[in-house]
């Protein structure tokens, strides 16, 4: 099975992000790169596919030169090859999903499988636009996948409870948390990845409509927590509770 | 507590590491987070090795990195540093382990053994099937070791030794031991596997220090071995010392990795603890202590990407990695102390991991030749004169 993984850098979760006081964007000296958490439940679920029944794992991101290292460590957990469409400028949601399908296109993949969002931009749209683009079946927010010859069955974390939907390759899956572990890239795995192929190739080469649809205006901090308050009894907590909070 | 495995980079020095080299310590430092930190403390209050992440660490490739062939994954001297970095900021006992593995009994096969025992151990060794130790100290000799008492007597075509070593990592663990004994001429190494008769070992317990690592005594009582068991290119001491210049070579960077721990607990808890009017970072005896450590841990890092950029190019001296050793696990140790310090009576107890890096920082600061010990070889150095005796 060949199987196409998307991949985006994204600021570390556990860095601190601050924002820049014009608020057009924010700092980015001293701040740690990885892969979107999603997406290395991705890559992870199809190597796992690719262990079980052989295959390719493709990664593909559209991003600047700095990405490579991302599809590097994707590389030395076991992906096979990279594609890195290289634009400099940011691309809306919309521009990555159309650059995807073109890679698509050409790759011809049995299944796509990315993150089911971002973890800097939370969008949560770009699996959902490829699915419509190449008029393929999609299975969002998957917490489990299998396969049976050409059908695909997916566990879908849905509000409430599970969906269990059934389909036929080719097909776009998005992952959840649960899906799975990411294992980490082996030492070993490092070094393989110096020698596999990473592909660059101009995002404005792929003739598509790159203008972008969305602006971004403004980024604000999260307000600053209020510091808590002590009070002196529980009858004045449930006091406070009552008349001022007014949550009892 | 978020995150104590954080980076502490005040001078961006990622900026001169490869993507390679990074991704390498971002491994090890998941695996830390994941899998060590979660269970060092009970190991540690118990007295026992982690064995169980020995296959782990072994899969991930971290023994023998530096070394090529066999098995081995080849990496460059900053990654193997990294990785040894990365390992004691959960605890210096797993970072012993590794060392000991590595740097100490796997690079002594592979600098002084034949080709037959470089086939036979190495790659068991990197694959973690085969754990090694290094005997070199004995009860009477620590820091000078050309004194040793444990024989090599020639029996026909073999060997016999007798004597004993203390002190030795991983000594009751291991299928392979490197015993360093002295023959009619001079110093050699013998490999004496488990199980060889007369060949004992006995832990050592009651330690402050290093609990989460197995300290033992080998006692050696007319073990007999073939000629092919000695490591036939090791010719006097400087076989061993040889080895002990690999393993300081970790420790320098792996210090660092204990400070760094140690610094961000201190630096998360005074940030939020409050005592009279203000939170404890904002107090300048405090942050008096929080920059000492911060400035010793940006220069130790310095130190240690000089070194193996050194390292790399084959211009290391083993008085650049006696620098390296003697500056970093004292900085570490003075780190751990003060970190202790501004934890107050939080600092004492196993819900922080500091105390137990302090302590076993004690141990770091006298293994692998103590801290006076690389004062004297570094007085040698630019005095000329030999203050060892
Ligand atoms: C937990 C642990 C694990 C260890 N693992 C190993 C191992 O795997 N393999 C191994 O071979 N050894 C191992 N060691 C032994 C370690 O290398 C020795 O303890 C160390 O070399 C110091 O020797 P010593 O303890 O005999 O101290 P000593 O040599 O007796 O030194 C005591 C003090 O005297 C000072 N001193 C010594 N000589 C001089 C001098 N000429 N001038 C001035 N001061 C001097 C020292 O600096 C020190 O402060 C381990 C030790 C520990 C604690």
């Amino acid at each position: 099975m060949k199987i196409l993984v998307p991949v985006k850098r994204v600021p570390d979760p556990a860095t601190t992000i601050r924002v820049l006081p014009d608020g057009s964007g924010i700092a980015t000296d001293n701040v740690k790169w990885v892969i979107n958490p999603f997406d290395e439940i991705a890559i992870e679920e199809a190597l796992r596919i690719k262990e079980k029944q052989g295959g390719e794992v493709v990664l593909v991101a559209v991003g600047q030169q700095t990405w490579q290292e991302q599809l590097r460590t994707g590389l030395a957990m076991g992906a096979d090859r990279a594609i890195l469409v290289r634009s400099e400028a940011a691309l809306d949601t919309l521009a990555i999903a159309r650059l995807l399908a073109k890679i698509a296109e050409e790759q011809k993949p049995d299944i796509i499988i990315l993150g089911k969002q971002a973890i800097d931009d939370d969008s949560n749209q770009v699996g959902q636009m490829l699915a419509e683009m190449l008029g393929w079946p999609q299975a969002t927010f998957a917490s489990k996948v299998e396969f049976q010859d050409r059908k695909c069955t997916v566990v879908r974390e849905v509000d409430g409870g599970l969906e269990t939907v059934a389909f036929d390759l080719p097909a776009i899956v998005t992952t959840d948390l649960r899906l799975n572990e990411p294992r980490y890239a082996s030492l070993p795995g490092i070094m393989k990845a110096r020698k596999k192929e990473l592909k660059e190739i101009p995002a404005d080469s792929l003739g598509v409509d790159l203008t972008p649809k969305l602006k971004i205006k403004k980024l604000d901090p999260p307000p600053k927590r209020q510091a808590g308050r002590k009070v002196a009894s529980v009858e004045e907590l449930v006091q406070v509770l009552h008349n001022e909070a007014k949550v009892i | 507590m978020a995150d104590v495995l954080r980076n502490v980079d005040f001078f961006n020095l990622d900026e001169l590491l490869t993507p390679e080299e990074r991704m390498t310590r971002d491994t090890v430092r998941q695996f830390v987070q994941r899998e060590v930190l979660p269970v060092v403390e009970r190991h540690f209050a118990n007295e026992t090795f982690p064995l169980d992440l020995v296959p782990r660490m072994a899969e991930l490739g971290m023994f023998g990195a530096n070394l090529k062939g066999y098995g081995c994954v080849g990496m460059n001297n900053v990654a193997y540093g990294l990785i040894m970095q990365e390992l004691e900021a959960g605890d210096s006992g797993l970072r012993s382990f590794a060392s000991v593995q590595s740097a100490l009994s796997m690079y002594a096969i592979y600098a002084f053994g034949s080709e037959e025992q470089k086939n036979r151990y190495l790659p068991e060794m990197a694959r973690g099937k085969l754990i090694g130790c290094f005997g070199l100290t004995e009860p009477d000799h620590g820091s000078d070791p050309g004194g040793m008492e444990t024989r090599a007597r020639r029996d026909g075509t073999g060997w016999v030794l007798n004597g004993t070593k203390r002190w030795i990592t991983n000594g009751s663990l291991a299928g392979v031991a490197i015993v360093w004994a002295r023959t009619d001429d001079k110093i050699a190494g013998f490999l004496v596997e488990k199980g060889t008769s007369g060949f004992t070992t006995r832990d050592i317990h009651g330690k402050f220090s290093m609990r989460a690592s197995v300290t033992s005594e080998l006692i050696l009582e007319d073990v007999r071995v073939p000629d092919s068991a000695r490591l036939p290119e090791a010719r006097g001491l400087g076989g061993p010392l040889s080895c002990l210049t690999q393993a300081r070579y970790g420790i320098a960077w792996g210090a660092i990795g204990a400070a760094r721990t140690c610094y961000n607990c201190a630096l998360d808890y005074t940030r939020s603890r409050r005592q009279f009017s203000r939170v404890l970072a904002g107090y300048q005896l405090v942050q008096s202590k929080l920059v000492r450590i911060m400035t010793e841990i940006t220069k130790a890092q310095m130190v240690c990407l000089r070194l193996a950029q050194l390292k790399d190019a084959g211009r290391a001296r083993p008085e650049h990695v006696s620098f390296a050793k003697r500056n970093n696990v004292a900085m570490a140790l003075e780190a751990a102390r003060l970190a202790r310090d501004m934890l107050g009576a939080n600092g004492i107890v196993n819900e922080y991991p500091v105390i137990r890096h302090m302590l076993n920082l004690e141990t770091v600061n006298t293994y692998e030749g103590t801290f006076d010990v690389q004062t004297l070889i570094l007085g040698r150095d630019i005095t000329g004169e030999n203050a060892f005796e």
